[in-house]
């Protein structure tokens, strides 16, 4: 549990670092405490599976992986927050710690052994989301999104809080092992323990934007600052999977048979809702709020399903979904940042990308793997996680949602290849774009770890 | 370890002509071309003409999952590791005299092409296959829509979404077919471990319609072919060389390696519904084909019509129907390229691809009437040219398995004869019109080009034996598995 111990020291010592004059300092610095958490969070790795604090936090290479993935992917948007967040706003101090803070919470989620760790990182986690949301304060839009988020949060959070109060209700305890074996033993569960289940199961599924409950994502993550959008699909995401993961093979594997079909419903209904609504956007930025919708159906689609498989593929899943979803947005801070197309109408369409591939070859290969990988293309990260979470499927034998899998799937390749046409196949009048090599660094890493899992899946796997 | 040179020279071909610079792009790029095809004609002359898998690799991949990077040549894929060889060098020959704007990635894109074909053609592993399947659409997708013609990239775009669509069918069908094996360690992916499972009727005729969407889509066949012939007709002429003389062979291909030996059962149930979707392409195309005015359209249809010859003649799953389709991919593979190479050659010197607007370039031009000639009686299936003894073969075959639908088939060599001849007569024949005044004869490059494929014309047409026992062991020993 070092990971959470140093990233909340380390978090205020970076809101101290604010009061010096020079800003300079402050991104090295978290930097830094990332790179060091990073390092810290897999020291334990060989060894057995262990409870801290009191039995409230859990921790085995599962969690270790997500951790490892959330921490991968705060380190690479951190960086690329050199130059945005100094322009924005006077006070840069304050959103790196929120954002350190964040991650905090985002471990605590995905290591809760109690249901009230579970409750404390979510609310970590999304009050610090609420907040870096609304942090272009000038901006309209910034500021409807905070609200809209914080208000439709606000009320999932109580769902999910009263779900916790009925499973106490029926268990007795908010420990998870004791709620897996009541699960387990008990002959006539009590009608709390299910309707609890639901409850909780609708908070969290909120938070991972999964439909019916996706209403908030396009206008929240169209509304953020570009990196503040990258980092709540990746890391919020990633974290709410591993709960929902922990719970539901941990908690409620025994009553599979009832919850599998609520499950399997809402699967398909986020596929369809994210996949055939991305088709409309004109906006770059609001279409890939509507794909992490769809991606979220296929790792419901792997939950849903549950088998042996089903662990390492959301992993594989969630690391792949991250890697390209930080290219795609990195791309485009870059490309409406320097190209000072600041009308905000269409700064973030995908025309924006026109002209790319002659502009800056660079970008548009970044670009393009990364769309490859959203779409599941062979040869990137994406085709293996799509590939892991198809065999869990087939596996337990769903046969039908995988073909609404499919069909979803050929639309996906529809609204990313957008990006791709664009940047190749039509001709624009951007400027020469200047990529700090700081950025150029971060986007390099990205493209080059999705082509290596792309090739070499096993090097992820063979470790779990 | 020459089976994986295969696979590797393209890329590597690729990697170097992709950081070169423009200007010496395209040596480069006909140099390792050159390269692989010596490797090929290695390959070819030590191969046992045997059933077996021969100069196999097989390494560890994602063994977690059972599944290995390994790779073998037998004599069904020999043949289409010799068609790709062969035609890819003439491929980059023939875009010599037309400077391409950014041609060391043009270049690479051809070359990635080849290895990854390659790879489809060697691959023994089922998730192998179905990686180097999708990833052959890659550069081929961007060599069309960065380069090609006016609408290409609504075009290209459909073709791209409507194959990817089709092969995740497949990609199911795999995983299914994955999770049916038992090995020691678990499942395994092997293909030939696919060939030894017994799954019951009903499963089998779920399974043949997910590998038929996915080939029918890529050959293609009736009613799958709309993608077609706008994309041939879009994309720049060395994408559609590779598209339609190359890259089509991969859905017939993978007939005959999955469908046939996997799913007997399924091909009782369904293989008559396969012929007859294949034969109403046969008719349908070539009735569009004798109507169309632009040649590259006119070919693309012809194409389209020949391939559903080739997929009557596997899924009639007699001796001489395979026989024939893998001879006849061979044949197509070369006359297509040419003629298409001609029409390139045609366009390139009056700017028009319409056949109203030509005629009368014969007076000027023997060369060219003569190469154009030859490649054109060897599309129209004469005697002695290497379009006969496929066609005849594969006419055997559906005759066999039924003698209706091959009645029905047997209309291609009359109706074939008629677009062909049409397309000759109307472009080389009588008066000049304002596009053919000036109209040059060959150059060195152009018949550099021609001449091997003529010969090739000629060799299969007169001796096509010398193909035909390389595979005869490995279908007869695929069709063993059917009908046992």
């Amino acid at each position: 549990m070092l990971p959470i111990i140093l990233l909340s020291i380390f978090g205020l010592l970076v809101l101290f670092l604010g009061f010096q004059k020079s800003k300079n300092l402050l991104l090295p610095a978290t930097l830094l405490v990332l790179a060091v958490v990073l390092v810290a969070n897999f020291l334990n790795w060989n060894d057995a599976p262990s409870l801290y604090f009191k039995n409230m936090l859990f921790e085995n290479k599962l969690t270790m992986s997500f951790s490892g993935i959330v921490l991968l992917s705060s380190l690479l948007i951190v960086a690329l927050t050199r130059g945005f967040i100094d322009d924005e706003s006077a006070q840069p101090a304050e959103y790196y710690a929120i954002m350190l803070f964040s991650v905090v919470g985002a471990i605590m989620m995905i290591g809760f052994e109690n249901l009230i760790m579970l409750f404390v990182g979510v609310e970590i986690l999304s009050v610090s989301m609420y907040v870096l949301t609304g942090s272009d304060k000038k901006n309209l839009r910034s500021n409807e999104a905070a609200l809209k988020y914080f208000l439709m949060g606000a009320f999932a959070t109580g769902i999910m809080l009263f779900g916790m109060a009925l499973l106490y209700g029926a268990t007795g305890s908010f420990n998870i092992t004791a709620l897996k074996s009541y699960v387990l033993t008990s002959q006539t569960p009590s009608a709390m323990l299910y309707v609890g289940m639901l409850m909780l199961l609708i908070g969290m599924l909120f938070k991972v934007s999964a439909a019916p409950f996706h209403f908030w994502t396009p206008d929240v993550y169209d509304g953020a600052p570009t990196v503040f959008t990258a980092f709540m699909s990746t890391i919020v995401k990633t974290a709410g999977f591993a709960a929902i993961y922990r719970l539901l093979s941990g908690s409620f594997s025994g009553i599979y048979n009832f919850w599998w079909v609520t499950m399997a419903a809402i699967t398909v209904l986020t596929l369809l809702a994210g996949n055939v609504t991305a088709i409309y956007q004109q906006s770059f930025k609001r279409m890939m709020a509507y794909s992490s919708i769809s991606h979220a159906g296929y790792l419901l689609l792997s939950l849903t399903a549950l088998t042996s498989q089903s662990q390492s593929a959301i992993v594989f899943y969630s690391l792949a979904y991250s890697l390209a979803t930080i290219s795609a947005f990195g791309v485009l801070m870059v490309v409406t940042k320097e190209t000072g197309v600041r009308s905000y109408e269409t700064a973030e369409n995908f025309e924006a990308f026109n002209g790319l591939g002659k502009k800056n070859p660079l970008l548009a290969f970044v670009l393009t793997v990364s769309m490859l990988s959203l779409a599941g293309i062979p040869l990137t990260a994406g085709f293996w996680g799509k590939f892991f979470v198809f065999s869990s499927v087939v596996e337990r034998g769903l046969t039908w949602i995988l073909i609404v899998a499919i069909l979803m799937s050929a639309i996906g390749i529809y609204y990313y290849f957008r990006a791709i046409i664009a940047a190749y196949m039509r001709e624009g009048e951007l400027g020469a774009i200047k990529v700090p090599t700081f950025y150029r660094l971060v986007l390099i890493a990205t493209t080059i770890i999705t082509l290596f899992l792309g090739l070499l899946p096993d090097l992820l796997r063979g470790l779990m | 370890m020459l089976t994986l040179s295969l696979i590797l020279i393209p890329l590597v071909a690729g990697v170097v002509s992709l950081i070169t610079k423009n200007n010496s792009a395209k040596q480069l790029a006909l140099i390792g071309a050159m390269i692989e095809l010596v490797l090929a004609i290695v390959v070819y002359s030590q191969f046992q003409p045997t059933a077996s898998h021969q100069f196999s690799f097989s390494y560890p991949w994602i063994q977690s999952a059972g599944i290995s990077f390994a790779g073998g040549i037998d004599g069904i894929s020999l043949l289409l590791v010799m068609l790709t060889a062969f035609l890819t060098p003439l491929i980059i020959l023939s875009t010599f005299r037309q400077p391409y704007k950014n041609a060391s990635a043009f270049y690479g894109l051809i070359l990635f092409m080849q290895s990854a074909l390659m790879g489809v053609f060697t691959a023994t592993d089922a998730f192998l296959f179905y990686l180097f399947f999708e990833a052959a659409l890659i550069p081929v997708y961007f060599l069309a829509a960065v380069w090609g013609g006016e609408n290409r990239i609504k075009v290209t775009f459909k073709f791209f979404v409507y194959t990817i669509f089709g092969s995740l069918f497949m990609l199911v069908a795999l995983v299914y077919l994955y999770y049916q094996t038992t090995s020691a360690q678990g499942h395994t992916s092997e293909i030939s471990a696919f060939y030894k499972l017994a799954l019951d009727a009903q499963k089998q005729g779920w399974i043949f319609w997910a590998f038929f969407i996915a080939f029918a889509i890529k050959m293609p066949v009736f009613p799958f072919h709309t993608w077609q012939p706008d994309t041939y007709t879009e994309s720049p002429t060395p994408a559609t060389m590779l598209l339609a003389g190359i890259m089509l062979k991969m859905g017939v291909y993978g007939v005959i390696r999955f469908i046939l030996p996997i799913l007997p059962l399924g091909l009782q149930s369904w293989g008559t519904t396969a012929i007859i979707l294949s034969v109403i392409g046969i008719v349908y195309g070539s009735i569009i084909a004798i109507q169309q005015r632009d040649m590259k359209r006119l070919i693309a249809y012809s194409s389209f019509a020949h391939v559903g010859l080739m997929s009557a003649g596997v899924f009639s799953q007699t001796l001489s129907g395979v026989q024939g389709a893998l001879i006849q991919m061979l044949a197509h593979g070369i006359n297509v390229v040419g003629l298409f190479f001609i029409v390139e050659i045609i366009f390139s010197r009056t700017k028009t691809r319409n056949i109203e607007q030509l005629g009368g370039i014969t007076q000027r031009t023997p060369n060219l009437t003569v190469y154009f000639m030859i490649l054109m009686l060897g599309s129209v299936a004469l005697p002695l040219t290497n379009g006969f003894v496929g066609e005849f073969l594969l006419l055997r075959g559906v005759y066999e398995s039924n003698v209706w639908i091959g009645a029905i088939a047997g209309t291609t060599i009359i109706l074939g004869a008629v677009y062909m001849l049409r397309l000759f007569q109307k472009s080389m024949f009588g008066h000049k019109s304002s596009f053919t005044e000036h109209f040059a004869d060959l150059s060195f490059s152009e018949r550099a080009v021609l001449l091997p494929l003529t010969i090739m014309v000629f060799w299969m047409g007169l001796y096509p034996n010398s193909f035909l026992k390389l595979t005869e062991p490995a279908v007869s020993n695929l069709l063993q598995m059917i009908h046992y």
